[in-house]
């Protein structure tokens, strides 16, 4: 009986040990395996050395994807900063209807990227999209919003910013209330005007939101995959070429499994020193 | 005075969330000729799309397939994550917090390195083109052990006390005591794992190349890239809205849960 009763949170967790050692553990170790070598799956694997990383360093497709995830970045999360915490702090003024707004502006959350790709491919048309439609209306000349090199890694930022938005908008807010309201009382007794008081107190006071926001958008950034498969197939001139689908490229249409596992393993280790680069530099502010 | 500009900015802003979906409603109910449009209400219903559609791909399988996925997993995360999460929460035993750090650690590996084993491992399962490829690498959830962790915790001692004063085992008291109590918590685990299971496109693209296994998001995508659509637009926006309607049906009735479920953890997809 004894016995049994030591046995017991064992068996519980048993399920997940399996796991663990199944799913994760030895794809991990196994990926780090794959690569020293070339693999196509089909034939015996062959060892060649660090033959993958020396290629990797000289493959531009990989810089490129490298670049195009930081253009995606450097858009995306400033702008989903902004526009979520500016509507969160309109949300805040003992608005009514305020269920009604949140609610809409959630709704992209929840619908599958798939869904809202294709929304948005009609959307930034050349000849027929809203976009274009409105700017030439406008007067304004037409932009190649998919088809324009410069312009479609920007484009899938703008769309991404648009689905994302609603979740930060409601963990701001979430931040806001958490603002005791005799700061802002005792700043008014001070003479604070509101950019003080927003500079002052309620962007110290969010911080962790604001950190939150930060790095959930840089793991989306590299995990970007369904929207250029979709959109754009990586193009034009592979400029929305993102890691993941240069992971599912090297791996699915060329059967390269030991380069793309490096590709994998490169684009992880890269993902978590860079959070941790953003978590110092945010803690030191 | 300045409350109106609030709440014009508030409805400019609403319009722009909302207008793409309805476009995508009334421009997959027009004829394939009015669709350039971009007006909200149609000027003749036409359900031409939805019956090319229909015609063209098994979307009704995929439907099937989808629930399917997503029941199974979800089942999976609540009742094994309610599992590890009572051992955890309230049970002593020697590696209990190695077993804590090993799940962290889970947690926080980005899936692009274990992305390519794990196809490797469905190929050598024998598990491409199976149900099992699609269900059995989501049945745990490190995430949802956490949750139940946190939740269990809360939970009063002597309820679990009273129960084993009563012969209770260990699993009657996660699933006839602790479940009971634990509403908020499975709800919130059970649309997260629901929502993510049924907006997962890329493994499903993985494993999957029966058109009659695939998920709905896949078979949607495929149709949409591959030349199956023909550049029908109507037809394409036909799949997407299909493809949208159940989970906006279900955020239609339980949005207060869906809102609450992702801003407590703030994981998104």
């Amino acid at each position: 009986m004894m016995m049994k009763k030591k046995l017991v949170p064992y068996l519980l967790v048993s399920p997940y040990i399996i796991y663990f050692l199944v799913f994760v553990a030895f794809p991990v170790i196994f990926s780090v395996i794959l690569t020293f070598n070339s693999w196509n799956i089909i034939s015996p694997m062959k060892f060649n050395g660090i033959n993958n990383y020396i290629r990797l360093f000289h493959d531009q497709f990989f810089l490129k994807s490298l670049v195009n995830t930081l253009i995606f970045l450097v858009i995306h999360i400033p702008l989903q900063i902004i526009v979520a915490l500016f509507l969160a702090v309109v949300l805040n003024q003992h608005i009514k209807f305020s269920g009604f707004f949140r609610a809409a502006f959630f709704l992209p959350v929840i619908v599958s990227g798939v869904v809202v790709t294709i929304i948005w491919q009609q959307l930034y048309g050349f000849d027929t999209g809203l976009f274009n439609r409105i700017l030439t209306a406008l007067g304004l000349g037409r932009v190649g919003w998919l088809i324009d090199p410069a312009w479609a890694m920007p484009s899938i930022a703008i769309m991404a910013t648009w689905k994302n938005v609603g979740l930060y908008i409601i963990l701001f807010l979430v931040g806001l209330q958490t603002v005791p309201p005799h700061y802002y009382e005792a700043a008014e007794l001070e003479g604070a005007n509101q950019m003080q008081k927003f500079f002052k107190i309620t962007l110290p006071m969010i911080n962790p939101t604001i950190f939150m926001v930060v790095i959930l958008s840089t793991i989306g950034g590299f995990s970007l995959f369904i929207e250029p498969y979709i959109m754009t197939g990586g193009g034009p001139l592979n400029s929305t070429l993102s890691a993941v689908l240069y992971i599912y490229k090297q791996g699915f249409f060329f059967y390269n499994m030991g380069y793309s596992a490096t590709l994998g393993l490169f684009f992880a280790l890269l993902i978590l020193s860079v959070i941790m680069i953003q978590k110092k530099l945010i803690e030191k502010d | 005075m300045k409350k109106i500009l609030f709440y014009i900015l508030l409805t400019l802003a609403a319009l722009a969330f909302l207008y793409p979906f309805l476009w995508m409603l009334v421009a997959s109910l027009s004829p394939e000729n009015q669709i350039g449009n971009l007006t909200f209400i149609p000027t003749s219903l036409s359900f031409d799309s939805y019956k090319e559609m229909l015609n063209k791909i098994p979307i009704a399988r995929s439907l099937f397939n989808s629930i399917f996925v997503a029941v199974c997993i979800t089942f999976g995360v609540l009742v094994f994550g309610s599992m590890v999460g009572y051992a955890l929460a309230r049970l002593e035993f020697k590696g209990r917090n190695l077993i804590f750090f090993i799940i962290i650690f889970t947690m926080t590996l980005p899936f692009q390195i274990t992305l390519i084993p794990q196809y490797i491992l469905m190929v050598k399962f024998g598990w491409v083109d199976t149900y099992w490829s699609l269900i059995v690498p989501y049945l745990m959830n490190s995430l949802g052990i956490i949750m139940f962790r946190q939740y269990f915790k809360t939970l009063p001692q002597d309820i679990i006390d009273a129960a084993r004063i009563d012969g209770c085992g260990d699993l009657e008291i996660i699933f006839r005591i602790l479940w009971p109590n634990s509403i908020p918590a499975l709800v919130t685990i059970g649309i997260l794992t629901f929502m993510s299971s049924w907006n997962e496109v890329l493994w499903p693209l993985i494993v999957i190349r029966n058109e009659h296994l695939m998920t709905m998001p896949q078979l949607v995508t495929l149709f949409a890239v591959g030349g199956a659509a023909e550049s029908q637009l109507g037809v394409k926006l036909a799949a997407a809205t299909l493809l949208a309607l159940p989970i906006v049906l279900a955020y239609l009735f339980f949005q207060k849960y869906f809102i609450q479920s992702m801003a407590s953890t703030g994981i998104k997809e």
